[in-house]
């Protein structure tokens, strides 16, 4: 067998087949504009009225457009296709609309209560009707921090220990456990809060205070923290632990050399995910932890501030800055959180750098 | 154990590896014959199991199973899919009771001693028969060197020098020339048949005096199957082996014993077990012989 040797060839270089070319790019952008036209030209002669005619009418067009330009294009499995990823942007956009709107508000309104006494100061000297550049969340701030710390010692244990017992040492008790762990997290925070009040604080503390606000947000971190534990623990391969018996580990052993370093990420992630279900509970801390506008460094006596709380109570002022206080608090909170998930993902994301 | 004194014919296997066709089987058996004896090596007495009998639930895998493993030997168990191979090295080690539902019966006798004996260390028995798995399984959390040493952090073993013994553990397992610039990168970075090795050097770190293989080459390539065969033969001069595999050239270029288990859809039985040579050559079971001419299975 021989090979024909080609002509000098001219040098090969590398591309996209694959990409659309630009008549295909004009033609959807054509498509686009078609749906815009024709939602429009609909919504102005019809019974239909508003935004969310026009983004309907426009969602139905650039689907039956696509399908049609697919069809005649690429066939009928092309066009069905396209059907399906109309509907799957729509609902990436139906998700990221509310989110976008929320994160917009929140900044749009929040920035203008951003000032400098707001980390400084609380707001024991100060009223509803002083200016915004007056008193601040100082104590919010640190009672929402100790309180979510205080959660966070209890339950990072707590639901830890319990997922490695549903996952790795199973018995008896895996199934009712199981069971409890899921109707403890759809208990309602507000059942969190009355369970301290009648518990602990009328029978034994007599008053409120921050470390009673801890226990009941500590109530409601230890399912979300445990149920989340044990999906990240169930996705480590059986196959690591048998490697970690076989190697002479005892079972206990296996689990803290082996399996929990393997799941490190996702257990981090489980923490936040904690975090984020309590810091902005406010249901529990008005009945547990007293509220406050005074700065309150002590979690186990007299009443301590919050977030949830600071901005539920400048609302319900209703005045001018107080309004503006509540927006600017949503915004610290909303960034705090943010920054949560973001150091999460630092902390998580380290496992398999080469 | 000194694994330098222990002195067992080094040249086996090596020269062997170009004789994998099918049609030389029976000329690599017979290579074989000149393997070692019954006994030859002098590492102790060895792995024996008796009457050994495996349940899932209700249904028997296995049924009365008796092999005895000479120490310094390689014994290659072959069989079709579903006969209970696994199982059975899986009660040599005691990994069986791992499994849900799991049941048996019998004693397997380490250095003479009943490893099943209530009041026995578990851990200590796995430390002594190590264990390979099929799918490479290094600890995804931890870099080449601590994947090594993990035996020792998971069962509290101290040692005067951690280096010497990673480089030896390494090199026995035909991978420190490969890896020995980068000991801090993770397991995962490396290919599929090197982090098997990776896997037979971290059993080693235990110095264990029994390994088992659970089919350690049916994830591989064939050139990957290459090297951990060079390293069994390297690593059977000191120590006992036992290797299950499906792979029936493998069987004949690495074992000294070849024990052949088959199901006929009850509970797995042993057939026939013998020096590998005349297992491939002139075994005395017909379904033996159908086996490995490749007629069935």
């Amino acid at each position: 067998m021989s090979i024909n040797k080609p002509e000098a060839k001219p040098a090969v270089k590398p591309g996209k087949p694959w990409a659309s070319t630009p008549r295909e790019r004009a033609l959807d952008l054509g498509a686009i504009l078609l749906a815009a036209v024709g939602s429009f030209a609909l919504v102005a002669l019809s019974e239909l009225k508003g935004k969310l005619a026009y983004a309907g009418v426009f969602f139905v067009l650039i689907i039956v457009i696509n399908f049609i330009h697919n069809y005649l294009s690429r066939g009928i499995a092309s066009a069905k296709d396209s059907v399906a990823s109309s509907f799957a942007v729509a609902g990436v956009l139906v998700t990221l609309l509310p989110i976008t709107s929320i994160l917009y508000a929140v900044f749009e309104r929040g920035k203008t209560g951003l000032k400098p006494n707001l980390f400084t100061t609380d707001m024991k000297l100060n009223g509803p009707n002083d200016p915004i550049d007056q008193g601040g969340l100082l104590h919010a701030l640190t009672g929402s921090g100790i309180m979510v710390g205080i959660a966070l010692i209890i339950s990072l244990p707590i639901g830890i220990l319990t997922a490695i017992y549903l996952t790795e040492i199973k018995g008896f008790f895996t199934r009712p456990i199981k069971f409890l762990v899921q109707a403890m997290s759809g208990v309602p925070s507000i059942v969190a809060g009355l369970f301290i009040l009648s518990a602990i604080v009328f029978p034994i503390t007599k008053t409120p205070s921050g470390l009673m606000g801890g226990l009941a947000l500590a109530i409601l971190m230890i399912p979300t923290v445990a149920r989340t534990s044990e999906e990240v623990l169930l996705l480590i391969p059986a196959d690591l632990r048998e490697a970690g018996i076989a190697l002479g580990g005892t079972q206990w052993r296996t689990i803290s050399q082996i399996v929990v370093p393997a799941a490190k990420s996702g257990l981090i992630t489980a923490i936040i995910l904690g975090v984020a279900r309590v810091a902005g509970e406010t249901a529990p801390l008005v009945l547990v932890s007293g509220g406050g506008d005074v700065l309150n460094l002590n979690p186990t006596s007299g009443p301590m501030g919050s977030f949830p709380f600071y901005i539920w109570k400048a609302f319900t002022f209703g005045t001018t800055e107080s309004i503006a206080r509540a927006w600017a608090g949503i915004f610290v909170l909303l960034v705090l959180i943010f920054i949560l998930f973001f150091a999460a993902r630092l902390l998580g994301g380290d496992r398999n750098k080469k | 154990m000194n694994n330098s004194e222990a002195q067992g014919p080094l040249d086996k296997g090596n020269e062997k590896m170009e004789t994998t066709t099918p049609s030389s089987l029976s000329s690599v058996a017979a290579n074989a014959a000149a393997k070692k004896k019954p006994g030859s090596g002098a590492l102790g007495v060895g792995l024996e199991a008796r009457g050994i009998h495996a349940w899932f639930g209700d249904k028997m895998v296995l049924k009365d199973i008796s092999l005895d493993f000479w120490s310094g030997t390689v014994t290659a168990l072959i069989g079709p899919s579903g006969c209970g191979k696994s199982t059975f090295i899986r009660t040599l080690n005691r990994m069986h009771e791992f499994i849900p539902g799991a049941a048996m019966a019998g004693d397997v006798l380490l250095n003479g001693k009943d490893i099943y004996e209530s009041g026995t260390d578990v851990t200590k028995i796995r430390l002594k028969v190590g264990m390979v798995f099929q799918k490479p399984n290094p600890f995804p959390s931890m870099t080449i060197a601590d994947n090594v040493l993990a035996g020792l952090k998971l069962a509290q073993l101290k040692v005067q020098n951690k280096d010497d013994l990673l480089e030896e553990c390494l090199v026995r397992a035909g991978l420190w020339s490969e890896v020995k610039d980068r000991l801090s990168a993770y397991g995962g970075s490396l290919s599929g048949g090197q982090q098997q090795r990776l896997c037979i050097a971290r059993s080693l770190a235990v110095r264990p005096e029994i390994l088992l293989m659970d089919e350690p080459c049916s994830a591989l390539d064939p050139g990957s199957t290459l090297k951990i065969e060079e390293t069994i033969s390297e690593l059977s001069s000191s120590m006992t082996i036992i290797i299950v595999t499906h792979n029936m050239q493998q069987a004949a270029r690495v074992s000294d014993y070849t024990g052949f288990f088959l199901s006929d859809g009850g509970p797995g039985e042993l057939v026939e077990v013998g020096p590998t040579s005349e297992i491939f050559s002139k075994p005395k079971d017909v379904r033996t012989e159908n086996y490995v001419t490749g007629r069935f299975g």
